[in-house]
């Protein structure tokens, strides 16, 4: 976990724009310059296991996006009652508590994606970024912000594990969300001519080169240098 | 001999890393050094060793269906499983402080040497991984405590050779954007693919 330092709770004045400046900075600052995945090292556990196709993907991003935000607006109300040193074990039970209630609307109304996703759902308790931003931000905030900051944090997360997913299928499956790309290319060019694909990138060796190359990447854009 | 095998395989073939992803974040933050990461590879097999079968006791005689029939044959019907998630991070995260505390305790030195590494763990996703797995597979209890301690050593391994790697890297030219997380990931593609000629296996 990267040591960010706790953002004070600014005593803003009760006529704060519901979309001023700095709550824009707290959704858009995760999106690129202090991104989860490819700047702070977090939630990598669960970014490369469903991404083999974009669909699981997307579901699992949406998963997510609801339960970072959702507990950091209930760590943020509760903030001022949780005694610290019980903090953890209380994020603990909020977050299962939520994860819970998604794997269970997952079961009851897309079981083939719930089936596909596995113990992955379950693994969004120990996914580093929910942790993080309770502990980083939720914990010293008001609830607004939160959700606002928690929101930018997953968004963050989902791009780029959308991106991820988007390279592996498309080079992997010759595919895009289960449309055969590869087919219809190959089709242009008459019968004989047919694009092979890469069984490297549905395997996590895949996973791991594509990554890497979006952090190398992304990090030359922004200029980030880790030392 | 089919534990013999199960433990193979989950050290090798299921690899926590390799395969499945767990506990990269760790993984990838505390690699830096052989002796560090030798500890908290310690670490993660002792927690796993000892979780999964308590989960798995957890699991077969409370949330499985029909698990509280040994308290009423009433009960028969009652399926808790939508309580695993909870019950699960509580357990390994109770036996995380209990087993800091028994280590604390009878051996200072270990305890020493694991340092924070020990309640980092209750948050690592290859503990709440493999009693998932555990639970998704139906294992028994001998089956659990062989890949709780099979899936923790394949852990201990990848993480120890990744630092190994690590340490040689810092006398290399890497390019700047690629610094840190960006060429160990590719690293670890690089060991994953390796890890893959153990896919052939067939045991």
């Amino acid at each position: 976990m990267s040591a960010e330092t706790v953002e004070k709770a600014i005593a803003t004045k009760p006529a704060e724009a519901l979309l001023s400046k700095r709550r824009k900075k707290l959704v858009s600052d995760p999106l690129v310059d202090e991104n989860p995945i490819t700047i702070q090292v977090l939630g990598i556990c669960s970014a490369l296991a469903v991404t083999t196709q974009m669909k699981p993907t997307l579901v699992m991003a949406i998963s997510v996006i609801f339960v970072v935000v959702m507990s950091n607006l209930v760590i943020s109300l509760m903030r001022n009652t949780i005694p610290s040193r019980v903090r953890i074990i209380v994020q603990l039970a909020v977050v299962a508590t939520l994860v819970t209630l998604v794997s269970e609307v997952l079961k009851a109304f897309a079981y083939d994606m719930y089936k596909e996703l596995s113990v992955f759902v379950g693994l969004i308790i120990t996914n580093c970024i929910v942790m993080g931003r309770l502990e980083a931000f939720a914990l010293g905030n008001k609830p607004y912000d939160s959700v606002l900051d928690g929101f930018g944090s997953a968004l963050g997360y989902s791009w780029i594990i959308l991106a991820v997913a988007f390279f592996r299928e498309l080079l992997g499956s010759g595919a895009v969300f289960g449309l055969p790309v590869y087919e219809s290319i190959s089709s242009l060019f008459g019968p004989d001519f047919k694009l092979a694909t890469n069984g490297l990138m549905v395997s996590p060796v895949g996973a791991f080169i594509i990554l890497g190359l979006i952090i190398w990447v992304q990090r030359t854009k922004t200029g980030y240098v880790e030392h | 001999m089919d534990l013999f095998n199960l433990g193979i395989r989950s050290i090798f073939i299921d690899n926590m890393i390799f395969a499945y992803f767990l506990g990269m974040c760790s993984f990838l933050a505390v690699s830096k050094k052989v002796s560090t990461a030798i500890g908290l590879g310690a670490a993660v097999i002792f927690v796993l060793t000892v979780t999964v079968p308590v989960n798995w006791m957890l699991n077969e005689y409370v949330l499985k269906e029909g698990a509280l029939s040994w308290v009423n044959a009433g009960l028969a019907d009652i399926d808790l499983s939508f309580l695993r998630f909870i019950m699960f991070i509580a357990i390994i995260a109770a036996m995380v402080q209990l087993v800091e505390m028994v280590v604390e305790k009878f051996a200072p030195a270990l305890y020493g040497a694991l340092g924070i590494f020990l309640p980092l763990i209750a948050v690592n996703c290859a503990i709440l991984g493999g009693s998932l797995f555990m639970a998704q597979r139906d294992y028994t209890l001998a089956e659990s405590a062989v890949y709780g301690f099979g899936s923790g050593t394949g852990f201990c391994l990848a993480i120890v050779a990744l630092a190994a790697i690590r340490e040689k890297l810092k006398y290399s030219h890497v390019p700047n954007g690629l610094k840190g997380l960006g060429i160990t990931m590719l690293l670890t593609g690089l060991m994953g693919m390796a890890f893959m000629s153990f896919m052939g296996i067939d045991l």
